[in-house]
């Protein structure tokens, strides 16, 4: 039962990759559709706040691309149109955070924790390999279990 | 005993850090736009089309500026609180028509009361870019100078309105 029913299961947890419908460029230019393109997978779409603006459809998406567009025709840098973005939407308008003392705890709290992690396995496997030996009997101890187990074997009349 | 406490004690910091996560809203983005000054504007006033209203017109005072659309839920759950304020005329409320056709804009006022001073058409937009809009209904508080000093970002509650909004209001209104 479980044997035929696996498969399916299993391909339920497969995602294909959907043909996703593109919206069309609004201009004939491929190399500018190109960069607007490209600085649009830099910039977080707000209506939908997991997505670029270059993947986004949303209508404010639609119009930033359109903005983007004509500040490249303008012969505006990206870093123009970054600071332009930034200065009217704010830091999180960036889909890659920039590295500043804000967000040091974002960057690098995972790789601080990882190093702590690791650490803290370093020490305490350390600590039982060092602690092994302690365990031994001493000559005293050694002597008693001998005798006990001598007892034992006494006690099942072998 | 520390050895179990330990654990716990770090198993508690996380929750507390993820039921703080859970209450923020991820829809308030803050504007970089407050105490910046509102940025310039010159628009089409919706029942003038042949006049137009421009940000300089509307310094020495404070104002809200509230950003709405006939398309637009939200604004009519905040629309109430909108005209009855304008009925109190603690403050003048002007509205940014967002991307909007004129005549839905006219006929949604019509229906559902008209509690601005006046509203202008940002028919393509490009003014709720300079003002970083990008959930409507938004409503910034702009003071005598012309500076933005405070944005509401969705619907306002009447929370919002006593708590901060009108506070704000009669603060910059004495200074």
């Amino acid at each position: 039962m479980l044997r035929k029913l696996l498969p399916a299961l299993l391909a339920l947890f497969i995602h294909l990759p959907a043909p996703a419908a593109e919206a069309l460029p609004a201009s004939e230019d491929p190399v500018l559709e190109a960069r607007v393109d490209e600085l649009g997978h830099l910039l977080r779409c707000l209506v939908c706040q997991n997505q670029t603006i270059a993947d986004s459809h949303a209508e404010l998406a639609i119009d930033l691309k359109n903005e983007i567009r004509e500040m490249m025709r303008a012969g505006q840098s990206n870093q123009e149109i970054i600071d332009f973005m930034v200065a009217r939407y704010g830091d999180f308008v960036l889909y890659k955070p920039q590295v500043k003392s804000t967000t040091w705890l974002l960057w690098f709290g995972p790789g601080v924790l990882l190093v702590l992690g690791l650490g803290t396995l370093f020490y305490k496997l350390r600590r039982r390999v060092t602690q092994a030996p302690a365990a031994e009997l001493t000559p005293e101890q050694k002597r008693q279990a001998y005798s006990l187990l001598e007892q034992a074997d006494g006690g099942d009349g072998k | 005993m520390t050895r179990f406490l330990w654990p716990l004690a770090i198993f508690l910091a996380l929750v507390g850090f993820l039921a703080v996560g859970l209450n923020l809203n991820p829809r308030e983005v803050p504007s970089p736009l407050i105490d910046k000054p509102a940025p310039q504007f010159s628009l089409p006033v919706l029942h003038r089309p042949d006049m137009t209203l421009s940000r300089d017109e509307l310094k020495g005072q404070v104002w809200l500026l509230n950003v709405w659309a006939s398309w637009c839920v939200s604004c009519r759950q905040e629309h109430p609180l909108l005209v009855a304020l304008a009925k109190s005329g603690v403050v003048p409320i002007y509205g940014l028509n967002y991307k909007d056709q004129r005549a839905a804009g006219l006929q949604w006022l019509s229906e559902h009361g008209d509690p601005y001073t006046a509203s202008i058409m940002d028919a393509d937009g490009r003014i709720g870019i300079e003002y970083g809009v990008y959930g409507v209904p938004e409503t910034f508080v702009i003071d005598k100078q012309g500076i933005i000093r405070h944005k509401h970002i969705g619907p306002i509650t009447p929370q919002a309105l006593q708590e901060k909004l009108l506070p704000m209001v009669r603060e910059l209104n004495a200074s």
